[in-house]
């Protein structure tokens, strides 16, 4: 017996990755997921940190969509390569910071490199036709294949009917026939095959599959490019975007304030880096300095960070400052009132 | 045999799963690694990880913020 062919599908953990993987696999091709981190995934973060989500830490769909198929699943980090995708995409940006049309070329180049290395014959994904405004046009998808590299070996099941014939196709490793035309934003199609092959409990992300389509994370990120004078990022700075309240009260330095103790815990994770504040006469947040702070400005980070503790109507707070070389400061101050912290301070 | 170790303390989901994964790689069939991590997700990550790619997990231990859980290179 000839070995069967293998393809390597680009898992998202969202519902059309799921059914391009199963409507493959069902044709006696050998699948396997590779599913790419980027840093900007929504992933449990958020629950893993905050106090009242510990207890139900969610899922990672990306492989809770392997075990419903019963596939292998590669997850790649491809953090650091990702920075040139988001700083700059040369298609530019959609809605807000996300740059989805060179994140799908940049992915299924990484797949395309991927299969060349492990013997694999083809790509998959779960793309749709004008599923989405930028990155799923008619006219987008030859761009993804072409820049991509990946060309005719790109086979996207769900809308394989409305677009031009791929080698897997040609070759008679699947069958054409047994592909579908999905087309536009309605999932009702892709709803209906989920049905058809049982599945229930799917994740159906509401944006996109990532914080940089989310408006206030893309506006935080482009606070710190601008604050910074350089668009670039470190994995600490993306992920410090999806914690606590953040607020700029000068342009040289931000305050990233804990809103609950499973965020404290989390940034004091960061105190060796970061100058950072809290209350010792009563009980409050923990709070970063991210920026150079002089020492008018600790005064009003000391006022804000009483602001946000339990001393807050109290005449006097006390703070202490640490610096991240171990000198550390008190201070005595009247919390700032709420209504004197200008609305553009918070990001 | 002594236990690979792997320090995924502080790390966010899935980057435990990340360098497990990595780990495992450069591991053979029978060699057990333990993962110490502090984020929750991984108690369910890691093993849904292990399943559909064949290792077998130990046990998980749970202590304060700390979990490590114990696995075993299969042939997958
Ligand atoms: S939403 Fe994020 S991960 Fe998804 S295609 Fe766009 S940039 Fe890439």
């Amino acid at each position: 017996m000839t070995e069967p062919r293998k393809a390597v599908a680009l898992i998202s953990g969202g519902l059309d990755s799921l059914l391009a993987a199963k409507v493959i696999q069902d044709q006696g091709i050998h699948v396997e997921g590779i599913n790419f981190y980027t840093g900007f995934c929504v992933e449990g973060h958020t629950h893993a940190i905050r106090q009242k989500d510990r207890a139900r830490p969610k899922r990672n769909n990306a492989l809770w969509v392997a075990e419903q198929l019963g596939v292998k699943l590669h997850i790649v980090d491809i953090i650091d390569e990702y920075k040139d995708v988001v700083i700059n995409p040369k298609h530019g940006y959609g809605a807000n910071l996300n740059p989805c049309l060179d994140c799908k070329i940049f992915m299924v180049q990484k797949a395309r490199e991927w299969i060349d290395k492990r013997g694999f014959d083809f790509i998959v994904t779960g793309e749709v036709v004008g599923q989405r405004p930028k990155s799923q046009r008619k006219a987008t998808m030859p761009v993804v294949a072409h820049e991509s590299g990946a060309d005719d070996l790109l086979l996207r099941p769900l809308c394989a009917q409305n677009l031009p014939e791929t080698r897997p196709e040609r070759e008679g490793w699947v069958d054409r026939n047994r592909l579908f035309a999905f087309e536009g934003r309605s999932r009702k199609p892709q709803m209906a095959l989920a049905r058809q092959f049982g599945f229930e409990d799917y994740a159906q992300p509401a944006g996109g599959c990532c914080f940089l389509t989310d408006r206030q994370y893309s506006h935080k990120l482009a606070d710190l490019w601008q604050a910074r004078g350089d668009r670039r990022y470190e994995l600490d700075d993306i992920m410090l975007l999806k914690v606590g309240r953040h607020l700029r009260p000068r342009p040289h330095f931000k305050m990233i304030i804990g809103r609950e103790d499973g965020e404290n815990r989390f940034l004091e994770g960061y105190r060796q880096q970061f100058t950072h504040l809290f209350t010792t006469s009563h009980n409050g947040p923990l709070v970063l300095i991210d920026g150079e702070a002089g020492d008018e400005d600790l005064d009003l980070a000391a006022q804000i960070t009483a602001r946000f503790s339990q001393g807050r109507d109290a005449g006097c707070v006390d703070v202490e400052i640490h610096r991240p070389d171990g000198a550390t400061l008190t201070r005595k101050v009247k919390p700032m009132p709420g209504d004197r912290i200008p609305k553009d301070w918070y990001l | 045999m002594s236990e690979a170790q792997l320090d995924a303390r502080r790390m966010l989901c899935p980057m435990p799963v990340i360098r497990t994964q990595q780990k495992v790689e450069l591991m053979h069939v029978g060699e057990t690694l333990a993962v110490c991590c502090t984020d929750p997700g991984a108690i369910h990550d890691i093993p849904a990880w292990c399943r559909v790619n064949g290792h077998e997990v130990l046990d998980i231990v749970q202590r304060d913020d700390e979990i490590t859980i114990r696995i075993r290179v299969c042939d997958a």
